[in-house]
């Protein structure tokens, strides 16, 4: 079997962001970046389900800049063996990024494609389920346990209430959650290795797809800040400030 | 021009937050109609047909709605969306889960989780974890909304008599089936909708150790949080955690116990009326945030912390 992972460059969930003075986004200059935290979650599952012998072939695909190839890099040195690189400079919103894995899924023709539950800096929550519904497959969304079986998967799904198990049959989209693993380091052998593997190039607008945003940003801007509070020097005092002056106990 | 919200309930009864995506519903459009999907759901539409910002109810009755699986919910859902401007439900797992494949199908761009209406095509929704706002127009003539059900207060449910119309079914794909659901049950009141929540961070150490925490809960009626680190390290289940990919809280109060303050989580509680911070490191970044900080060890703290509430005569509720 074959898996397509997708994986996006966003910046670094340690980074405390800035939002530009003009109101036009965030400052992403000289910011450290990453790849999103739950896609490594998927590179890592994809990689352990070829570890068990179930799947022959893992293709990692991105869709940004130049500098988006280090994301595929990086999901080469863990274990991907080959990669594609989508380029744009502009950002493309979930709707077109659907559209375009759809075009690659239907070139690699994969039985699963796996992908993060959500990317953290624009936080849509959309990208795998609109695959899923574009290409007409299931879908298993939110997923902290995978078991792969001949013809299906049985996915447990962290939702609201609690736990909820899926069984979707292949081909699906699998969306990862941060507990589903942990994902590995590159060892500096296989980061070595993973330079010699092939990564096809593609553009984005040459590949028929329409990328317009249709959801126009207007405008960025910090969130109403919260006064700064007061330290308590024990908890009778908590206790009191809580009852007299917060009133809210 | 008019809404369709797509209920979210349990085939008994309309979950709360369904009340919530209703008052965002009706500042996008007063005409307001509510999708209720289930089986065995006559008494979820009658209940929605009671709310007064709602003016019809459409019925969809059948075992393959039971569980809301996406694959057949999404079909029925672009089926009946024809008439309407904007399609509408709660930003939480279960609209998340379905609501972009309606938007693929109607090919029409996602506007997710948002905070605020500012016109029938513009809102403002959290980037970034909640560190930056977003003002978006959306260019679409028909709209897939999702809405963060805690930044709009619950609708009034009783004294409207909308119309229930019975609606068609949807082929369904037959590729994906329901297993089973393992619900966390609680006698405590639910995270999302709690007045008061005590939440637990690593500095619990343990899963044991969350008695503390659940002591304090209980005593003050609320409802018990977690950090992402102590759910990962297995302390409690993940029904519990509270931020940016867990669970989104605004309560009266938010008691953050042993937690340092990670920006994921500072995304799920920031917006809380008072915060209260108990940490035994006084550089811990949830202090930045707190309305009342206490640089203390927890497990003298909470202790202290039960025994002096127990000496108030009176606690609300």
């Amino acid at each position: 079997m074959k898996i397509l992972v997708a994986v996006k460059r966003v910046i670094d969930y340690n980074v405390q962001i800035r939002v530009k003075e003009d109101g036009s986004g965030v400052h992403t200059d000289n910011v450290k970046m990453s790849t999103n935290p739950p896609d490594d979650n998927a590179t890592e599952e994809s990689v352990k389900l070829k570890e068990s012998g179930k799947v022959k072939e893992i293709v990692a695909v991105t869709i940004g800049d130049d500098k988006a190839q280090e994301t595929v890099r990086k999901a080469l040195a863990v274990g991907a063996d080959r990669g594609i690189h989508v380029k744009s400079d502009t950002y493309i919103e979930p709707l077109a990024i659907a559209k375009i894995l759809k075009k690659v899924v239907e070139k690699e023709k994969p039985d699963m494609v796996f992908l993060g539950k959500q990317a953290i800096d624009d936080d849509c929550n959309q990208t795998g389920q609109m695959l899923a519904a574009m290409l007409n497959w299931p879908q298993a969304t939110f997923s902290s346990k995978v078991t792969l079986k001949d013809k299906s998967m049985e996915i447990v799904r962290e939702i609201d209430e609690g736990l909820e198990t899926v069984e979707v049959n292949l081909p699906a989209v699998v969306t990862c959650d941060l507990r589903l693993n942990e994902p590995r380091y590159a060892s500096l052998p296989n980061i070595m290795k993973a330079k010699k593997k092939p990564i096809d190039q593609m553009v984005a607008k040459d590949l028929g797809v329409d990328i317009t945003n249709r959801v126009q940003q207007l405008k960025v801007e910090e969130p109403p800040k919260r006064k700064a509070g007061i330290k308590v020097a024990n908890v009778a005092e908590l206790v009191s400030k809580l009852k007299n002056e917060a009133k809210v106990i | 021009m008019s809404v369709l919200l797509i209920a979210e309930h349990n085939n008994k009864n309309l979950k709360p937050f369904t009340l919530n995506a209703i008052t965002a519903a009706s500042k996008i459009d007063a005409e307001v109609h509510v999708l209720v999907a289930g089986s065995g759901s006559e008494s979820v539409a009658k209940e929605a047909a009671a709310i007064p910002l709602v003016k019809k109810v459409l019925h969809c009755d059948s075992p393959n709605y039971q569980n809301y699986l996406p694959e057949n919910l999404a079909p029925l859902v672009t089926k009946h969306s024809e008439k309407y401007d904007h399609i509408v439900a709660s930003a939480n797992t279960f609209g998340k889960n379905f609501m972009p494949r309606v938007a693929a199908a109607l090919d029409t761009s996602q506007v997710s989780d948002i905070i605020k209406v500012n016109s029938p095509d513009t809102f403002v929704r959290p980037i970034y974890a909640g560190n930056a706002f977003a003002t978006v127009k959306s260019n679409d003539k028909k709209r897939c909304v999702t809405i963060r059900p805690t930044s709009f207060e619950p609708a009034p449910k009783t004294g409207g008599s909308a119309q229930i119309d019975k609606v068609d079914a949807a082929d369904v794909p037959n590729f994906s089936k329901f297993v089973k659901r393992e619900e966390t049950k609680s006698e405590r009141p639910e995270l999302g909708t709690a007045r008061i929540v005590v939440s637990g961070g690593r500095g619990l150490e343990s899963g044991e150790n969350f008695k503390l925490i659940n002591d304090i809960a209980d005593k003050l009626n609320a409802a018990v949080g977690a950090s992402r680190a102590a759910v990962d390290a297995g302390y409690i289940s993940n029904d519990h955690q509270v931020g940016q990919t867990g669970k989104v809280v605004v309560p009266d109060l938010y008691i953050a116990v042993g937690i340092s303050g990670a920006i994921q989580h500072l995304a799920g509680m920031k917006e809380s009326k008072i915060i209260v911070a108990i940490n035994k490191d006084g550089e811990a970044p949830i202090f930045s945030i707190a309305d009342y900080g206490l640089e203390a060890d927890l497990f003298k703290a909470l202790p202290e912390l039960l025994s002096e509430l127990n000496k108030l005569n009176t606690i609300q509720k």
